[in-house]
């Protein structure tokens, strides 16, 4: 049997006295497409940055493919596989999209100043970097700076440039916040052609009609703990997650 | 003719302490307004040493050497503050370092150490090693330019916690930017010292920092050529102009004010704008 791409067992996150997570568990398999969602302060973000490293669990490991990455850094963690589309848009500015991904094409020529210092060419990680704007859509603006695209395209840039990493694992924090709705339905297009065997995709999402309407499976959170976890359908008709959701079980 | 040779060395060594200087606060985005005390440990371990009988360029070893070794110390320190905090953080390593030479009498104290040896290849030698020391150095900080630490350091410079997204090791990468600052630094107060062959702890104190500072941000923060013309232009011209060097602080305060009031990008952000237009009209 081969390890889930990711397992979470047990995680538990305290600010002083507040519980932010309470015993959090999660398993995800290969090449799938997980919808994450929560009312506000369910603990959605926590979650997500401890996968990330940034936030430190009191209790509770994190496992990918079968290897416990809880004590790795957040920059550890990236170069085991683990990459994040922030919500709030953050482009390099002083470089064109093309380098903002190239950038991040070549994290192994990054991780010491001297492996650094001894490569030159960024022809490579330019082309590969091409052929990834390209499949997010944006071929024809790779020439420019961040700040003569739209939003939208920088969200597309936000997750190329995660793609970039290679990770085996992307967490997309509401890679639809902010768009208008044509824009969130081909931004959701996009991503639910994401997942492929090596990669598994977890989206963070506030907008509900369309992560049910891309994602297969859903795990939902609520006041820090596990609320639901299963196929779409499934989940939605739960009365807890219907209760959580619109505060009544109908 | 030794008067312009005295110039140009001057010179030479006010670009090679900028260009140290720009490696930290230009590639790497960390304001320093302490770098005159690396510039004074180089200064110290080389007169030192010279006084002992050691040739001048051996002592650049040991000089770059200890500017480094306390640069990563500092480096180190620094790595838990940004911005503001920084700055005074490394504005406290030029108080501490002009307060202990101060009180070692193995240092001078406050007298200073005199009679530092003339250089053994005389004024016109001296010149030239300062040269090849700003060639060498130029050299390389285009090679960290231009190669994949380059790229790094502009992500660096620009959004720290987006460089460490991007899987870039961005601690290492500060600590290389103060170890080869540094020792650039500590190199120049070497030659500082056979230059002007007495040093003193004032020659290495904030305002020295606050005048290198000024050269950077003069010439373009980050901007190598400009650094080097900012560095050459306020360098000569208080040896030029008498009124200059008499109110050289204000100068220096007066140009700081103008270049991040209506300048941000300094000489070279200047100059850019200048072709930029010339190649529109065209």
């Amino acid at each position: 049997m081969t390890a889930a791409r990711l397992s979470i067992k047990d995680i538990s996150v305290r600010f002083g006295g507040l519980m932010a997570l309470e015993s959090v568990g999660l398993e995800l398999g290969d090449n799938q497409l997980l919808g994450f969602i929560g009312p506000n302060g369910a603990g959605k973000t926590t979650l997500m940055r401890v996968i990330t490293g940034i936030v430190r669990p009191v209790s509770g490991q994190v496992m990918l493919d079968g290897r416990n990455i809880s004590a790795l850094s957040s920059v550890e963690r990236i170069h085991a596989g683990v990459a994040l589309g922030q919500q709030i848009v953050k482009p390099l500015r002083e470089m064109s999209l093309l380098d903002n991904v190239a950038l991040a094409f070549g994290r192994e020529k990054l991780l010491s100043p001297l492996r650094a210092l001894s490569a030159w060419s960024r022809d490579a990680e330019r082309e590969a970097a091409k052929t990834i704007l390209s499949d997010v859509g944006l071929g024809k603006v790779m020439h420019k700076l961040p700040n003569e695209v739209p939003l939208g395209y920088l969200k597309r840039l936000e997750v190329a440039r995660a793609l970039a990493l290679r990770p085996r694992l992307l967490l997309l924090d509401e890679p639809l916040a902010g768009l208008s709705k044509p824009e969130a339905a081909e931004m959701a297009d996009l991503i639910a052609g994401l997942p492929r065997p090596g990669l598994s995709v977890i989206l963070i999402e506030h907008n509900l009609p369309q992560v049910v309407r891309v994602c297969p499976t859903l795990y939902v959170q609520s006041n820090g703990r596990g609320l639901a976890f299963g196929s779409t359908d499934e989940v939605m008709a739960m009365p807890a997650v219907r209760k959580a959701y619109l505060g009544r079980e109908g | 003719m030794t008067y312009e040779i005295v110039v140009l060395t001057n010179m030479a060594i006010s670009i090679l302490f900028a260009l140290s200087l720009n490696v930290i606060t230009g590639f790497c985005g960390q304001v320093s307004l302490g770098h005159a005390a690396f510039l004074g440990l180089g200064a110290y371990t080389s007169a030192m040493l010279s006084k002992a009988g050691v040739p001048l360029v051996v002592t650049f070893i040991p000089a770059m050497g200890m500017a480094a070794l306390v640069g990563l110390v500092v480096g180190v320190a620094s790595l838990r503050v940004r911005h503001d905090f920084l700055a005074i953080t490394t504005m406290g390593v030029v108080f501490l370092f002009t307060g202990i030479v101060r009180k070692q009498d193995i240092l001078g104290g406050e007298i200073g150490i005199a009679g530092i040896p003339a250089p053994e290849f005389g004024r016109i030698g001296l010149l030239i090693t300062s040269l090849i020391c700003v060639f060498a150095y130029l050299w390389f900080v285009m090679r960290i330019r231009k190669s994949w630490a380059g790229f790094a350091f502009d992500s660096i410079a620009e959004d720290e916690d987006t460089a460490r997204l991007l899987g870039i090791h961005v601690p290492r990468f500060k600590l290389f930017a103060f170890l080869v600052g540094t020792a650039g630094a500590g190199l120049a107060g070497a030659l500082y010292a056979h230059q002007v062959r007495f040093i003193g702890p004032d020659s290495f104190g904030f305002v020295e920092s606050i005048s290198v500072l000024a050269m950077v941000i003069i010439g373009g923060i980050g901007s190598i050529w400009g650094v080097i013309l900012a560095a050459a232009l306020l360098s000569a011209l208080p040896q030029f102009f008498q009124i200059i060097d008499d109110f050289k602080l204000l100068v220096y305060g007066l140009l700081l004010f103008g270049a991040m009031r209506f300048a941000p990008d300094g000489i070279d952000g200047v100059l850019r704008g200048v072709f930029r237009r010339a190649g529109d009209k065209r």
